[in-house]
């Protein structure tokens, strides 16, 4: 699309150039999701304070029961210290989630949204780019909302917690692209089961947020350590609590990739459902 | 026609549509509590020390939970079949304005929406007995009492709820009830942890709330161990909530559907 837009002597822009063009006028999209919401702030406002009232009932109701998780190295970290992180990792994710795969389905099948889009300068990859952003900027809201309240509640540990933010923001981003990537497979409303009860419910569950996986028999333990959520929970976790080692370069590394595929698959996806 | 007979046509709709999806929502209604109980149960049951278990009054974590969570089912459930469905009803797909040109009248689709919840919740609230039973909790026939329970923790939850969707005028509301009204009572209702954790002060907020009611009569008799002088405060507290809750669904309905 760019280069008809392109006189024929300018040279064409190097990769990098371009990959800023498209992130540049994909700020188009999020401009129009602002837009959107401003009458409905409270939808994304209110999600704030789930991950808050989670906090505070285990920290208030649990806390005082299971007083202590043993870490792998052999210490042992106070309940709520333990779960507060898991549940910064888990606010990204939702963030991320509900906005890619109810909101950008809804656009996708009923609104049509972005086949206007589509009529415009913007393309597929601004469009996915475009949602991607959005969905990180709302997860960013709830991940630096927990930030701050886990701050002054004194349930970070290290100073290696300043980096969970930008490790929040991996996380969403993840799961945004993964959201958009599902999203595209989905047929009717009925079918948000499966993604919500079949792999984020679970995920939530299982992954390490209220209690160490390795309760669970070995072969468990594998599949649960190859799900997204577990290395985002690891890794933040580890931030906080400052028990950074090799590990947490590995979940890191495991993001990244798992971003990068989730990205590709959303895009080819994306492609075939609007441009057929 | 009568007003019941009426609403058992508003009944039998829901049924037409939903007899496409039971399967799945049964196979839902048991996926969900066993991952629950597997996660919740098991997991933080391993981190709790024998004297920590006191304060369950000396059960087991997972057989404390699973009840509670039965509870909370039936609210979730209730609240959102509640929410946007019969916003649809109303005002998306106007399915309310074409029952009215029948002989069905408001009431009998207030009445009919709730024999609907009292049905979903009734076949969920046994799926949920029969995972309770497979996980061991359920110690006595007095559990069956669960149901029922459940269905009147549900029909009191989806009258209230049906009062508040009818004064709606788009669905952005629905999301403020899912986060400061089923979340919170989610969590503080004596689901997941005793209310004696809590400040004074909260536990007289969490006593006046409809969900612990229902949490208490659910897990008492699962458990086996109805407190015969509470036990009826619970049940009247629900009864009461349900009365009201259907007086304002269909003086809202009647309103809303007028104008």
């Amino acid at each position: 699309m760019t280069s008809i837009s392109q006189p024929a002597a300018t040279p064409a822009p190097g990769a990098l150039a371009t990959a800023w063009t498209r992130i540049w006028r994909a700020r188009r999209l999020v401009e129009r999701n602002i837009m959107v919401y401003r009458h409905q702030w409270i939808i994304i406002l209110s999600g704030v304070f789930e991950p808050i009232f989670y906090l505070i009932g285990i920290g208030l109701g649990l806390g005082g029961i299971v007083r202590e998780v043993p870490l792998a190295n052999g210490e042992v970290v106070a309940y709520t210290a333990y779960v507060a992180p898991a549940l910064l990792a888990t606010a990204a994710m939702n963030g991320a989630v509900f906005e890619t795969i109810f909101n950008v389905f809804f656009k996708l099948n009923y609104a049509k949204t972005y086949e206007g889009v589509l009529a415009t300068p913007m393309g597929i990859t601004e469009i996915a780019l475009g949602e991607m952003l959005w969905a990180l900027m709302r997860a960013a809201l709830y991940a630096i909302a927990m930030f701050v309240i886990m701050f002054f509640a004194g349930l970070i540990l290290s100073p290696w917690g300043i980096l969970m933010v930008p490790a929040a923001l991996l996380v969403a981003a993840s799961f945004a692209a993964a959201g958009l990537a599902g999203t595209s497979y989905l047929r009717t409303v009925n079918d948000f089961d499966v993604p919500m009860g079949l792999i984020v419910m679970p995920m939530f569950l299982f992954s390490g947020t209220f209690f160490p996986t390795t309760i669970y028999p070995d072969w468990i333990q594998v599949v649960l350590h190859a799900t997204p959520l577990y290395h985002a929970i690891s890794l933040i976790r580890g931030l906080s609590i400052g028990t950074v080692e090799l590990a947490q370069l590995w979940d890191f590394v495991y993001l990244v990739a798992f971003f990068a595929i989730c990205m590709w698959i959303a895009m080819r996806q994306m492609e075939k459902r609007l441009i057929k | 026609m009568t007003v019941v007979a009426a609403s058992g046509r508003v009944w039998q709709r829901n049924w037409l549509v939903y007899r496409r999806l039971w399967h799945r929502s049964l196979a839902f209604g048991f996926l969900q509590p066993v991952l629950f109980l597997t996660a919740m149960g098991i997991g933080i049951g391993a981190l709790l020390t024998p004297a920590s278990l006191e304060a369950f009054g000396g059960v087991e974590y997972i057989h404390w939970l699973g009840p509670g969570l039965l509870a909370a089912m039936a609210m979730q459930t209730a609240t959102f079949e509640s929410t946007y469905p019969i916003m649809n009803k109303i005002m998306w797909g106007r399915n309310y304005e074409a029952m009215l040109s029948t002989p069905v009248g408001i009431r009998s689709i207030v009445f009919g929406e709730l024999g609907w919840t009292a049905f979903r919740i009734g076949s969920l609230a046994a799926v949920f007995l029969l995972v309770l039973t497979l996980f061991g909790i359920v110690r006595s026939p007095m559990a069956l009492l669960a149901v029922p329970v459940a269905i009147l923790v549900g029909v009191a939850f989806s009258a209230c709820l049906i009062a508040f969707t009818a004064t709606q005028k788009n669905d952005v509301g629905f999301s403020a009830i899912f986060r400061f009204v089923v979340n919170p009572l989610f969590l503080f209702s004596g689901t997941f942890f005793p209310l004696a954790q809590l400040p004074d002060a909260a536990q007289a907020v969490a006593w006046a709330t409809p969900l612990f009611h229902g949490v208490e009569l659910i897990r008492g008799s699962i458990l086996d161990q109805l407190d015969p002088a509470t036990a009826p405060i619970h049940a009247a507290y629900l009864l009461v909530m349900f009365g009201i809750g259907t007086w304002f669904a269909e003086r809202n309905l009647t309103r809303r559907m007028a104008g």
